[in-house]
């Protein structure tokens, strides 16, 4: 990949652990911070509003929406399990089925965004509101870049650029999907159940 | 071997001088980047600076209105902190740290020209916010005051924004070149305490620069979007702000100086002729630094609202953090004890920041101590402690770090006499400056304000008259600098007969660093132990 404009191996390291790997590792580390700020903030503006501030979120629509988000993270299991076997056709299928997921919950959520703002739910609104956009906000930011990331990964496979011996940047990929499912799953439950 | 050429986006090593204006891969050259950029933002804010201590010379509204002023004092500080320190030391760590693990790059060459890449825009947007005005409620922007100023408090914070992601990609670009690329035979307890020091650095970068971003982001909503997350007249809370300010900027302040540390225990052995003492305590004290760092914010908030009994476990946190600080000061003095010392214009400043940050530490415990904390918050007592830290620490260290790195850098040594002079200048100049503030501060003078009552004007005017002879001493440095580039002595591949691979390779290093992939076979300051490794 670009590392190698010099000799440099990701995958001959003196831990042993690829490089691009622990980089995401350290990456996640990073984003897991972010969120806790952001999460930190959201519960305090929560406790300073009223107790049924969110009777205006729709929970039944999440909670499918959320249901979708989780398959997505499944499917990405298989992908790499795929591509492990050298299954190049089950690769790009459930790299495309990712895509699809992610895409629908993405929709789901603009969807529930201007339903929301169209009942006159600004983030200026309230406390709640202000915290609500923000940290769902944030997610659907990342969800998104996810998607540009695994619609790129999708036309390499469909290039036949994977192996059963190249298969680190889908894994890496993996690792970050997953982190955007349990960062919703968080989300989910302190803003739409709690 | 991959032909780099080859690739035709990628730019790699400097050929002429244009190259260092490119998104070019080589470590070095992006640390040159760095270095040099961060130098032109030290003499910005320091011009800031100077314009500051004029107006403070005499009592009473001199040159500038309170509005330019708390412009004044909030540029200075944001430039200096997050301009010149931070990104000088990611600089020289960045040339130094890939050498001293015997590799040719870090573990990401393009992650680490993109995160020199985001000062840019970053240093474009603070000085812009500069020309419009509004960046006035100082380096912390608490809220509600940074809620209410004008258009450039918004682009201060974007500007942050640039300068936090350039950050974060650093430290983890750090991490994984430490831990995954070591030389053949560089155990973990073999790798150079510069290399521990950006260790530590990197994971309170990774760890604490998130929640800074998030702040901001929250500031910018706040401002942009109309959210109330930081006002108290619409519910919101001011103190999150603080809270999520300082869990950040707290820690910054040793991703600020660990560096240092990392340079002066490479400094002090060399110029001792002794191996360091205590390597396994000051890479780990360190470390201990790196997570007590976390555990202190909120002693930056004794005077703002918090429970009066949250301030006991904060005083005692950040009291203890003054431990592995002095397991490194005791170290280091048993390093130079009865060795054979060689007063280089390096070890003069290793020997300064000692005893200046020394000073600082001990007015920080001071101010950790919540009776004391109370009664000279927001004086300039703060001032004088801060300044101790970071010009008298990390600033101090840093040019230990030049003297000492630069024939390795440049091939040529830098003039001593000169060298000797800007050391006298900078020592005398810094403590006439900040040493009369620990005074004032006691006796009650608040900073943040224009003007002052005339019972300080003594102490003022000398604050003032050793803030030009500070400025002043720059002079000699950078004459020196432009002098040696041309007509230095050729320094060879180690002119001070030093340990560590960044000497067994030419000076400076060809674009890969080193012909053959050194192999380490001992710990890294063998002094007198053995002999002092040639160049391949």
């Amino acid at each position: 990949m670009s590392e190698a404009v010099t000799h440099i191996d990701p995958t001959n390291t003196s831990t042993g652990l690829d490089s691009r790997k622990l980089g995401m590792w350290i990456f996640l580390v990073t984003e897991v911070m972010l969120f806790s700020s952001l999460i930190g903030a959201f519960l305090q503006m929560k406790g300073r509003s009223p107790a049924d501030a969110n009777q205006v979120l729709n929970v039944p629509v999440t909670a499918v929406n959320t249901f979708i988000l989780i398959v997505s993270s499944t499917t990405v299991v298989l992908a790499l399990q795929a591509i492990m076997n050298g299954d190049r056709r089950r690769l790009k299928l459930f790299l495309a089925a990712t895509l699809a997921l992610g895409a629908t919950f993405l929709g789901v959520q603009i969807y529930e965004y201007s339903m929301l703002l169209h009942e006159g739910f600004t983030p200026s609104g309230s406390l709640f509101g202000g915290g609500f956009y923000t940290v769902t906000g944030f997610h659907g930011f990342h969800v998104f870049i996810g998607l540009l990331w695994c619609a790129g990964l999708l036309v390499e496979a469909l290039k036949e650029r994977f192996s059963p011996s190249n298969y680190m940047r889908i894994e890496i990929f993996g690792l970050y999907w997953h982190y955007v499912d349990v960062v919703w799953i968080i989300l989910f439950t302190i803003i739409y159940l709690i | 071997m991959v032909d780099t050429a080859r690739r035709g986006f990628v730019r790699h090593g400097a050929r002429t001088w244009r190259d260092y204006f490119t998104f070019n891969t080589d470590h070095k050259v992006i640390g040159i980047q760095y270095m040099v950029m961060a130098f032109v933002f030290f003499i910005i804010g320091g011009i800031l600076a100077m314009l500051i201590r004029a107006e403070l010379a005499a009592p009473g509204m001199q040159f500038v209105g309170g509005k330019a002023y708390n412009q004044l004092f909030t540029i200075h500080g944001t430039l200096m902190i997050f301009f010149w320190i931070i990104p000088a030391f990611i600089g020289l760590a960045n040339y130094v740290v890939p050498l001293q693990l015997g590799q040719e790059d870090m573990a990401f060459p393009r992650l680490n020209a993109l995160s020199f890449w985001l000062v840019v825009p970053g240093a474009i947007l603070m000085l812009t916010a500069f020309a419009v005005g509004g960046a006035e409620s100082g380096w912390t922007a608490y809220p509600p005051l940074s809620l209410t100023t004008h258009t450039g408090q918004t682009l201060w914070a974007i500007s942050l924004q640039f300068i936090g992601f350039s950050s974060i990609f650093g430290g983890l670009n750090f991490l994984v070149t430490i831990f995954n690329m070591r030389a053949r035979g560089m155990s973990l307890s073999r790798v150079p305490l510069m290399a521990w020091a950006m260790v530590a650095t990197s994971i309170i970068i990774v760890m604490g620069t998130p929640v800074l971003s998030g702040a901001l982001f929250l500031l910018i909503f706040s401002r942009i979007l109309g959210t109330n997350f930081f006002s108290s007249t619409a519910g919101g809370d001011p103190l999150m702000w603080q809270n999520l300010f300082w869990f950040y900027s707290h820690p910054a302040v040793y991703i600020m100086v660990l560096p240092g540390f990392g340079m002066i225990s490479e400094v002090l052995p060399a110029f001792s002729r002794k191996p360091i003492f205590g390597y396994k305590l000051i890479a780990v004290s360190s470390l201990a630094i790196g997570i007590f760092g976390f555990l202190v914010w909120a002693h930056h908030m004794f005077t703002s609202g918090m429970d009066p009994l949250l301030r006991i476990p904060f005083m005692i946190t950040s009291m203890i953090i003054a431990v592995p600080t002095g397991v490194k000061i005791f170290s280091w003095l048993a390093t130079i004890w009865g060795g054979k010392l060689r007063f280089t214009t390096s070890l003069m400043f290793a020997l300064a920041f000692i005893s200046m940050f020394v000073i600082g530490g001990l007015s920080g415990v001071f101010l950790a101590s919540v009776p004391i904390d109370i009664h000279v918050q927001d004086t300039y007592f703060v001032v004088a402690h801060l300044h101790y830290v970071l010009f008298g620490g990390s600033v101090v260290a840093l040019y230990s770090g030049i003297y000492y790195w630069f024939p390795k850098i440049t091939g040529r040594m830098l003039n001593e006499r000169l060298g000797q002079v800007h050391f006298w200048l900078n020592l005398i100049g810094f403590n006439l400056t900040f040493l009369p503030q620990h005074t004032l501060g006691l006796d009650g003078m608040p900073r943040r304000v224009a003007d002052y009552d005339p019972a300080f004007t003594g102490l003022n005017l000398v604050s003032s008259i050793g803030a030009m002879l500070l400025a002043f001493s720059t002079l000699p440095f950078l004459i020196n600098v432009v002098v040696s580039l041309r007509r230095g002595a050729l320094a060879g591949p180690n002119p001070w007969r030093a340990f560590g691979l960044e000497w067994t390779t030419s000076s400076p290093p060809p674009i890969h660093n080193f012909p053959t992939p050194p192999v380490v076979d001992g710990d890294p300051y063998g002094y007198g132990e053995r002999p002092v490794p040639v160049a391949s």
